[in-house]
Parts: structure tokens; sequence; C-alpha cells
């Protein structure tokens, strides 16, 4: 929330900056925005949906109950999956996290579900396939979730 | 520079959600209702942020020169280009989402293609807010390795997904 506080003042300030400098280049520049916002509304709007269903079918003890129940390959699957799919915000996915970590959960599957959920974005592919393509945002994907299994690994090595 | 196809898509599966969540409604389905309010506070949420960051990203095209950021983060760049762009990444916060309105601002300014994923890859992995909280919950080891580990992964994605893109056209560039 506090963030969203922080982004208003931010924009408010280029705003009013770039009002002093040159006003109809502002208007420009606002105007610019509400363009590609408006192409993006369809994809923004299913984003939403998918979002909403996802987290409507699985709750918060579902996803811990999935995460927490297998360690051995199995489980780092699970973990780049629900990873994979998810886009949960940072507020509700690191407790969820650190709680699983308080259990014994093992680095490597907390690794691969924190990076599949930051870098893979199944949900979000609406709004990535309309910049860079459908062959190239799979791509993108794929390839991430193989450097997520990488990078959970190496941390099992490591830590 | 949309096929309408897609769009019909979209909004389908969107009507078809409103029609779900309007049944749940009068059958009272718990699961339908859940969802119903999740869409209402995943809107808000979305509402309050994405419109300040289109307002944001469509300044700053107005002003960011092409040549400085051809120059700094372009195809010359090297391995200072790859430095610029993490960093940039690196004092940022947000959702995945965000990133690519961003990147495609940076590609249409001129940065190079394997600096455009450079900087989604950092954005994803790096960024300070969510790394903050990352220590708060997981403990600062945890994260200093995962970061680490994750910069030379991604790195090399950027480069394979760089050598894939060379001598095709994305969507973006016809934005």
């Amino acid at each position: 929330m506090n963030q969203v506080y922080y982004i208003w003042l931010a924009v408010a300030l280029v705003v009013l900056l770039s009002t002093i400098a040159d006003r109809s280049k502002t208007w420009e520049g606002i105007r610019r925005g509400a363009v590609m916002l408006r192409n993006l509304l369809p994809q923004f709007l299913l984003l939403i949906v998918l979002v909403s269903v996802f987290l409507g079918l699985m709750s918060r003890e579902t996803l811990a109950h999935l995460l927490g129940q297998e360690s051995g390959a199995l489980g780092v699957l699970i973990a780049a999956v629900i990873g994979s799919v998810a886009l949960i915000p940072g507020p509700i996915a690191y407790p969820l996290a650190g709680m699983l970590f308080e259990q014994g959960v093992p680095y490597t599957v907390l690794a691969v579900f924190i990076t599949t959920l930051m870098m893979v974005g199944v949900i979000t592919f609406p709004v990535e396939k309309e910049y860079l393509g459908t062959q190239t945002a799979v791509l993108r994907n794929l390839l991430s979730f193989v450097g997520a299994l990488l990078v959970g690994m190496i941390m099992g090595v490591l830590l | 520079m949309k096929r309408k196809s897609w769009i019909n898509t979209e909004y389908a599966i969107v009507a078809t959600f409103g029609a779900f969540i309007l049944v749940s409604h009068l059958l009272s389905w718990t699961v339908g209702q859940e969802m119903a309010r999740n869409f209402y506070e995943f809107s808000v949420k979305m509402i309050m942020l994405v419109p300040f960051i289109f307002v944001l990203i469509g300044i700053l095209d107005v002003w960011v020169p092409k040549e400085a950021i051809q120059k700094h983060i372009g195809e010359e760049s090297g391995i200072k280009g790859v430095f610029y762009v993490v960093l940039l990444a690196f004092f940022q916060g947000g959702p995945l989402y965000v990133a690519f309105p961003v990147a495609h601002l940076l590609w249409k300014k001129g940065c190079s293609i394997r600096n455009v994923f450079v900087y989604i890859g950092s954005f994803s992995a790096l960024k300070v807010p969510m790394v903050m909280f990352e220590i708060s919950f997981l403990g600062w080891k945890f994260s200093l390795v995962r970061a680490a580990v994750s910069l030379p992964v991604f790195l090399v994605i950027a480069e394979i997904l760089a050598r894939y893109v060379r001598g095709r056209e994305l969507p973006m560039s016809r934005m």
C-alpha cells in the first residue's frame, strides 16, 4: 500500500517538473502513455481475471500444503510449476516462503519457487506476448523455467 | 497493429468469467464469490498502479533522448551497458507485467535487444524493494546467494534470447 503512495509522489513530481519545462510536451507524453495503456487493456483485464481465478482455487493453505509436502525431485517440480503459474504478490509470497523455511522445506525448493515466481509468468503471458510475440515469449519463459531449476539446484549445493 | 481475433478471445474469457461470477452470486457458490472478491481487490490495486506507470513511461518517452540510451546501453555498449541496465532494474519495484512496457520503452530508444532481456531478467530477480522483503523472511544469506547465482543464469538467458530474436521482427517494434 505504502509503495503506491511513493509511486504517486514520484509520478506527480515528474509531471510537475515536466509541465514547468514544457507544457505541450508533457501533454504529448501523457497522451502516449494513455494510448499504450488503452492498447493493452484487454490483456490487463485478462490478467486480473486469471489472477482472481488462480487465487480463488488456491488458498494460502493449499499452497503451503502443496509446497511443503514433497521434498525430493517431485517437491522441486511442484514448486517450479506453482511458481510459474502463480502471480502471488510479494507480501503473500515471502511470508509463505518464510513459513515453509521454518517447517524445514529445503533451500532448493524455496529457491525454485521464488525464482520461477519472479521470472516465469504464465498468467502475465497475455501481456508479454503483445510485446515479444508468442514464440519469443514462450522461449523466454521456458529458458527462465530451466534457469530457475538450475538456480535452485546450485543453491541446494551451496547452502 | 492488433489482430482482431485475439482481442475477441481475451474479451470472451473475461465475459465467461463475468457470467460465472454472476451465477456464483445467484447460487451462493463460495469459490465464485471468492474469485469475485479477488477480482475486485486486484482491480483496485491495478487501477491505483498501472495508469500512473504508463503516464511515467509516456513522459520519459517524450523527454529521454534516443542518442543517450543508444550510446550507453545500445548495441555497441558492451559490458558497461549490461552493468547500467542491471543497475537500472536494481532500483525499481513492481510486478513483472510492469517490466514489459518499460523494456519496450528502452528498446524504442535504442537499447540493444540483449540488454532488453538483461533488463527483464534483472528486474525479476534483483530489484531492491523485493530483495529487502525477501531478506526479512528468508535471511540475507539466502537472498545474497540467490541473487549471485541468478545473475549469471539470466545473463546467459538474455544472450540466447538475443541471438534467437536477431533478424526477427518483434511485435513491439511496430508499437
